[in-house]
């Protein structure tokens, strides 16, 4: 496998990092791009929201993102069928002059689960449209089928429900979801440390999204380092062929040329040794 | 003439266009996208696009999300 950590093709664009990193919640600006910085990501998601009326700043957010090292993912977040998917997207596109998206098509405020109808009918519409659609979904190994057949760029399984923190929760749906799809697979959101993000790589997944793990941390610059740390580990650990997993212990020291043993009074002799 | 922008209504001389809507709203930013009616209105459009009274305008940036 010829893959490199730093060099990552997602649709047109080839990123040099496999942590794509939000900019949503964090206590500042200034620690949000403090932690983009400490996390190593190249690829950022921003959200499509109105200009508020008689707003002086209205890219105070993106003052913060120095374009010669972030590329902008926009996504569609907040909206809850295709239609306002599909006008968001072309919306930022316009704006921000990319061809990719990261589609959200959400059922309901609380479980933020995405609505497989809108998504699917949305992610298909955005792909003939040309556009690189990096999809958000549920970690069903057949609506991942769906998402890539309709045209996906990425397929983005959640680990657990959005900001939840709960990390991956079932990672044989994921492992199913790595076995079949062929575009690159893009763990999102659930993710809460440094664990979830290493565990993800080492299933084999080619990327990491997170937005709160990071954001609402204590030290959301220390933790996105560690973030990005555990990204690149899990990547190259994945790619490095593990032991198995056995019951008995195996030294690491040879047995051969031990001084003589004492003898310790009691000693018991283990079977099958 | 009356148009509604960003869900609220906001008063333009006639004939105005979207690069005047734009002025007037005093965004200051490049990075910004418009659609009409539900229809985008690309950045070369913007001064030809004349607006119409009770038009449903869309000005949109961006900001921090995940």
């Amino acid at each position: 496998m010829s893959e490199s950590y730093t060099s990552f093709k997602v649709g047109p664009y080839t990123l040099r990092s496999r942590l794509v990193l939000g900019t949503g919640k964090y206590p500042t600006l200034e620690s949000m791009r403090e932690s983009l910085e400490a996390s190593g990501c190249h690829a950022v998601t921003v959200a499509v929201r109105r200009v508020e009326m008689g707003q002086k700043h209205a890219e105070a957010l993106l003052d913060f993102i120095d374009p010669k090292k972030y590329i902008l993912l926009p996504n569609t977040a907040g909206c809850f069928n295709a239609e306002d998917a599909v006008r968001s997207a072309r919306l930022a596109r316009e704006a921000l002059d990319v061809e990719w998206v990261k589609l959200e098509v959400l059922a309901d405020k609380k479980t933020l689960l995405p609505d497989p109808l809108g998504t699917l009918q949305a992610c298909e519409t955005l792909a003939k449209d040309g556009f690189a659609v990096l999809c958000y979904t549920s970690d069903d190994p057949a609506m991942a089928r769906r998402i890539e057949a309709a045209g996906a760029a990425s397929v983005m399984p959640a680990g657990s429900p959005i900001g939840s923190g709960q990390g991956i929760l079932n990672p044989n749906n994921i492992r199913i979801i790595l076995e079949t799809i062929k575009v690159p697979v893009i763990v999102d959101a659930g993710v809460g440390t440094a664990s979830d993000v290493n565990l993800a790589m080492e299933l084999g997944a080619e990327g990491v999204l997170l937005n709160t793990g990071v954001a609402l941390a204590k030290d959301p610059v220390k933790m996105a380092r560690a973030m990005g740390l555990a990204c690149e580990a899990g990547f190259l650990a994945a790619r490095s062929g593990r032991i198995p997993k056995k019951l008995y212990a195996t030294a690491s020291s040879p047995w051969e040329g031990l001084i003589e043993p004492a003898k310790r009074p009691g000693q018991v002799e283990i079977p099958g040794e | 003439m009356t148009l509604h922008v960003n869900g609220k209504p906001l008063d333009l001389p006639e004939g105005s266009n979207v690069a005047q809507l734009l002025e007037k709203l005093g965004t200051g930013a490049k990075r910004v996208a418009v659609e009409v009616n539900k229809e985008l209105v690309i950045k070369k459009e913007w001064e030809a696009k004349v607006l119409r009274e009770g038009d449903q305008v869309e000005v949109v940036t961006f900001v921090g999300g995940g």
